[in-house]
């Protein structure tokens, strides 16, 4: 690998981007969108382009293929591809160079193909235009393109539609379209973000196969520093429609030199800042009509100087192939020395569990019918839930991991009473509450409450925040009438208490970013004065810097509050930071129970293993090979017999394709369902 | 004169009070206010409003009725005529009553048909002669002197319209003049702003159509009092006359049908979205039912039953227009009552949409009654849908009318309506020399009236829609 990234510096670019500026129009204004971006991808190389959301990325790779939307305008600069001028060509030889000259991988594979045409007929569309196949030549040349993107039995699958096929299978599906027109270079804007890790790894050892194989060229676009650090030779930071770093990714993840990238850093959650702060970025990306006149970064850079308001930074080089658009380069005494985080909080751990749980789940089953027919005969179950125990105490955070479609976040609707449960048990401090009616659960409603993974799904776009806030507790609290002005004052108290202006009562959900949305579902939980709260992916959508913001919010709330936490999530790192226990799960059966430190240091189930070494480290090879898991997670609707686990397992053995392992302690905390244990 | 209120003036009047009621409380919703504010931006939109409006005057005038006294003799009980009135009437007496024999071309002054007249020649003998006998109204004032009748129209065409471009220019002052007081500018550059387009509120747009609506409007005015503009009937009725009552059946048919549809549809649709399981499997059973009816012959059966109720029970009724008025109630209630499916189904679509977003949940988290629900989360977010399909629904109601009086399954025979004058215009047609300016009038105007509608429905749409916004 190492001599991959050295080849990338010297050969000639295959794809050279100078000073490229453009702009979207809107009300009779160009609002500029990326400001003069320049960079260049050598053949064999991969650029990753690494930024938040809003910062320009995807709509600079969309520019490279001119493919930007109606309102958006290319103001400057030039693109130049093996040596030819992107930007000047007709329309009709920018086709030709779409395909063959580079290609594109989008983030939704589920949208991304035509869910009318078969897999044949969209892989032909391209070796149709790009190498004129027709006929029985194209349909060989589409099945070595399916075989060579590790889809099994490419003949079979060339004539299924694409809802036949699972989210890896599309994405792989996805890369042989992009393939077809054999590109010099591969374009991929957020492969794998749609994706579960297991899944993730799959692909990003594809692209990274294909690219070596093919000598492409790839400019990978993520926001994920651990996808950057697997894959990247090169890497690119940016910043409101700026450059603002550039660097060989060891140097990078060596000494990232840009207070930005530095920041991005500090916020990553992590063990070793376990039960601390997390640093945060203040304020927001700036809006694109109200960019800052100097640096952009400056409103929010903790070494700003009146410098850095009025003049914007040039690159300075920082040796090794690494350049900054920082003043502070030159003038490096300017640094300020980032200020140390607060220690842990020995609060919230000390709190630990010396009472009864306050949330106590046995065997909790969910299973969904399947209807066919006219009488809508139930001809099976999907086992969305089949089968989990838990117990949380107050002040705990239980993390509830697992990839998409195991049931955790059903799990997390069954302990509410949002879905009922088809058997089992939930206890709320004792209290049997599954089962109760409407009338008898809603005094246990205040007792526990949920926050929601999207934000922008999750407050109602028609209430102002003030009236999101205080329906709870109209709903919950109404027993002690409440005059308009205690509620106000109350509902003040909660905006207060998360961060939030008072101003934001009158105004409403969309004048607010994703991170500030959050924080007012958060208000509007706490509002009824819960003891449990289930946070369900509550930082997925939200950027590296906001989620250091929501998880320190949420941290303090608990040593403040002493609230209990079941936190469902598919992310380590915010499952490090936070959680004191851990929950795997897998095809709806918790698979894997213990103390953090346990679980992920020693994991022993061979799924938590294998889920654990997929997520790649956001540093460049930090040892310790990828377990690769075969296939992907079988519907719940027909799970395997035996262990649910089996036919992607490596360690199978017969007993394992027959029976269902028991849970197995191995400590006091410590659970495990596998027959590797016993 | 003693006032009569008809119950479908009641309805329209509600309907006006709702509509001052609902444009206050939405200027007061800043979503709401800001998706109106994108309709005012709207050229084609505001046009359409500004003629939709005219129109809706004309309707408006025409539901304000009164039965005139009876001259009586004094110390007399004052009696009352039979006849209905409305404020339009009163306004175009002269066009009400100037009653020719039969049909007449527009603007002609002389009848379409040849007859048997008798002519005194210079020597005091008569002689009967077949020949196109001269109009008892229509340019009666050129006397004798029937060649003069070009130049005349022409004269008083030509005045109508300068008269009508000092109006506008006027009302263009008048425009300018606000908007230089909201953007604190000088008259000149305000004038030139607006004409630029530059205006948050498409002025431009409403003037053009202000001044298209007035030339129109002052031509007719100038030449209605001489002329039959539209020509006249077979019962020798001004055209122009009926064409201006239709108006507003029209707008009855095309508004208390939606006000009937919409609780219908907004209910049903949203509780089988919603709740699911038998509410519902009730609900969808119900309305696919309904749909695979065929619409004509259902509301033929319904017409036909309430014909003979109506029928049966003259005693209901003090006067025909009465009657004529409850007959077009009943037709808008079985329009309602049939076509509240489509807005249900797509109401319910959303709704199973919307039940799923996980504000919904969270209100559901928090035991919220399921109606709160209803009405807190889930309708303010349905209301785009419902206001774009109550504008959609009204151009094809009137046109559903047109269809309806067609087949004879319409309004009351005696109720003008653009339907019974398509209706008529069948035999017109049929006859040589043919008739053709009452079908041409209805036509254009129901033309214009649905285009109007469709084309603010359209900037209403692009507004509301979330995906805009």
């Amino acid at each position: 690998m190492a001599d991959a990234r050295d080849l990338g510096m010297t050969s000639a670019p295959l794809l050279d981007v100078r000073d490229l500026s453009l702009g979207f129009a809107t009300d009779g204004r160009v609002l500029t969108a990326v400001a003069g971006i320049s960079f260049s991808v050598a053949a064999g190389e991969t650029y990753a382009l690494l930024g938040e959301s809003g910062c320009g990325k995807s709509a600079g790779a969309l520019a490279l293929m001119r493919l930007l939307p109606a309102a958006g305008r290319i103001l400057g600069g030039a693109v130049r591809l093996e040596g030819r001028e992107l930007l000047a060509l007709p329309e009709a030889e920018m086709r030709g160079v779409r395909g063959s000259g580079m290609a594109m991988i989008f983030q939704e594979p589920a949208t991304s193909l035509n869910p009318v045409l078969t897999v044949g007929r969209q892989i032909g569309e391209v070796l149709a235009r790009h190498g004129g196949l027709a006929g029985q030549a194209a349909r060989a040349r589409a099945e070595k393109l399916l075989a060579a993107v590790g889809i099994a039995d490419p003949a079979r699958r060339l004539d299924e539609y694409p809802f036949q096929l699972s989210g890896g299978m599309k994405q792989r599906v996805m890369i042989a379209v992009a393939l077809a027109g054999d590109p010099r270079l591969l374009i991929a804007d957020e492969p794998t973000t749609a994706l579960d890790v297991t899944i993730q790894a799959q692909i990003l050892d594809l692209l990274q196969d294909l690219q070596v194989e093919r000598d492409m060229g790839m400019l990978l676009i993520t926001h994920d520093l651990g996808v950057v650090a697997r894959m990247a030779h090169r890497v690119g930071v940016m910043y409101a429609g700026e450059l603002v770093e550039e660097a060989p990714a060891t140097a990078f993840f060596d000494a990232p030199r840009h207070p930005y990238t530095q920041a991005l850093f500090a916020a990553l959650p992590d063990l070793s800042r376990r039960g601390a702060r997390l640093a945060t970025i203040a304020g927001q990306v700036p809006a694109l009509s109200a960019m800052p006149a100097g640096c952009r970064f400056a409103p929010r850079c903790p070494h700003a100087w009146a410098r850095c308001r009025d003049e914007s930074p040039g690159w300075s080089p920082a040796g090794d192939g690494q350049r900054v658009r920082c003043h502070l380069i030159e003038e490096e005494g300017r640094r300020r020395p980032t200020p140390a985080s607060a220690a842990a909080s020995a609060a919230a751990a000390a709190a630990a569990a010396d009472v009864g749980p306050l949330l106590q789940v046995a065997d909790l089953k969910v299973h969904f019918p399947i209807r066919r027919g006219v009488f809508q005969r139930t001809v099976g179950h999907v086992r969305a839930v089949d089968g989990v125990s838990l117990a949380l105490a107050a002040g705990r955070t239980l993390a509830l991991v697992g990839e998409s479609g195991c049931g955790k976040t059903t799990v997390g609707k069954a302990i509410l009473q949002l879905l009922a449960p088809t058997a089992g048990s939930v206890r709320m401090d004792g209290r049997e509450i599954a089962g109760l009616s409407r009338r008898a659960l809603r005094p246990l409603r205040r007792r526990m409450q949920m926050v929601f993974q999207d934000p922008f799904a999750s407050l109602n776009p028609r209430l102002t925040v003030g009236e999101i806030i205080a329906e709870g507790m109209q709903a919950l609290l109404g027993d002690a009438p409440r005059n308009a002005q205690e509620t106000q004052a109350a509902v003040a108290a909660l905006l207060a208490q998360v961060g939030l202006d008072a101003g934001a009562v009158d105004r409403y959900p969309h004048e607010f970013s994703g991170g500030q949305r959050q924080r007012i579902a958060i208000a509007r939980a706490l509002a009824v004065q819960p003891e449990l709260l289930i946070c369900d992916e509550p930082t997925s959508a939200l950027d590296v810097s906001v989620q250091a913001q929501i998880l320190n919010l949420l941290g303090e709330l608990q040593s403040r509050l002493g609230l209990a936490y079941l936190f469902i999530t598919h992310n380590f790192a915010v499952v490090e930071h936070l959680a004191h226990e851990v929950a795997v799960m897998y095809l709806g059966r918790i698979v894997e129970r213990g103390t953090v430190e346990e679980v992920l240091r020693q994991p022993q189930h061979p799924y938590t293993r294998a889920l654990l070494s997929a997520v790649p480290p956001p540093r460049p090879a930090a040892g310790g090979s990828i377990i690769r898991l075969p296939g992907e997670t079988p519907s719940p609707a027909k799970p395997p017999a035996g262990c649910h686990f089996h036919p992607r397992c490596a360690f199978a053995t017969a007993e394992c394709r027959e029976r269902y392992p028991d849970e197995r302690a191995l400590s006091a905390t410590r659970v495990v369902r596998c027959h590797l244990y016993r | 004169m003693q006032p009569v209120l008809l119950w479908s003036d009641l309805f329209i009047w509600l309907l006006v009070a709702a509509g001052v009621v609902g444009a206050w409380w939405s200027a007061r919703q800043p979503l709401l206010a800001a998706a109106w504010a994108r309709v005012g931006r709207s050229r084609p939109g505001m046009a359409a409003a500004t003629l939709l409006a005219a129109f809706a005057l004309i309707g408006l005038l025409d539901s304000l009725h009164y039965r005139p006294q009876l001259p009586a003799q004094p110390g007399e009980k004052p009696a009352y005529a039979v006849e209905v009135l409305s404020a339009l009437d009163a306004l175009l007496t002269p066009l009400r009553t100037r009653v020719e024999k039969t049909y007449s071309a527009p603007l002609a002054t002389r009848a379409y048909a040849k007859e048997m007249i008798e002519l005194r020649q210079t020597d005091g003998t008569l002689v009967n002669q077949r020949d196109f006998p001269r109009l008892r109204h229509g340019g009666a004032s050129l006397g004798d002197d029937e060649a003069r009748a070009g130049a005349d129209i022409a004269g008083r065409a030509l005045s109508a319209l300068a008269f009508a471009a000092l109006v506008w220019l006027a009302l263009c002052a008048l425009a300018a003049r606000r908007v230089a007081g909201r953007a604190a500018l000088g008259f000149g550059a305000a004038w030139r702003k607006l004409w630029r387009g530059d205006t948050a509120f498409a002025w431009d747009a409403v003037l053009v159509a202000l001044g298209l609506i007035l030339a129109v409007a002052a031509v007719f005015v100038g030449l209605a009092v001489e002329y039959h503009v539209l020509g006249t009937d077979k019962v020798g009725q001004d055209v122009l006359y009926q064409v201006l009552k239709s108006v507003r059946t029209a707008l009855v048919i095309g508004l208390v049908t939606t006000l009937v549809t919409l609780p219908l549809a907004i209910f049903l649709g949203i509780v089988a979205g919603y709740f699911r399981g038998w509410a519902d499997d009730l609900i969808q059973y119900l309305y696919t039912v309904l749909n695979s009816i065929p619409g004509v012959l259902l509301i033929a059966a319904a017409v036909l039953m309430m014909q003979v109720v109506i029928d049966t029970h003259p005693q209901w009724f003090a006067t025909a227009a009465e009657r004529a008025d409850l007959r077009l109630l009943a037709l808008c209630f079985i329009l309602g009552l049939t076509s509240w499916t489509g807005l249900a189904r797509l109401l319910r679509g959303e709704a199973l949409k919307l039940r799923e977003l996980e504000y919904v949940q969270a209100a559901q988290a928090f035991g919220v009654s399921d109606l709160r629900i209803l009405g807190r989360h889930l309708l303010p977010n349905l209301m785009h849908i419902v206001i774009i399909a109550l504008v959609m629904d009204f151009s094809g109601l009137v046109l559903a009318e047109a269809v309806l009086s067609y087949v004879g399954i319409g309004v009351d025979p005696t109720m003008i309506s653009f339907g019974t004058m398509i209706n008529n215009a069948r035999m017109e047609l049929g006859r040589e020399p043919v008739v053709w300016w009452s079908l041409l009038a209805a036509f254009a105007f129901m033309f214009v009236l649905v285009l109007a509608a469709n084309l603010l429905a359209d900037a209403v749409r692009d507004a509301f829609d979330p995906r805009m916004a």
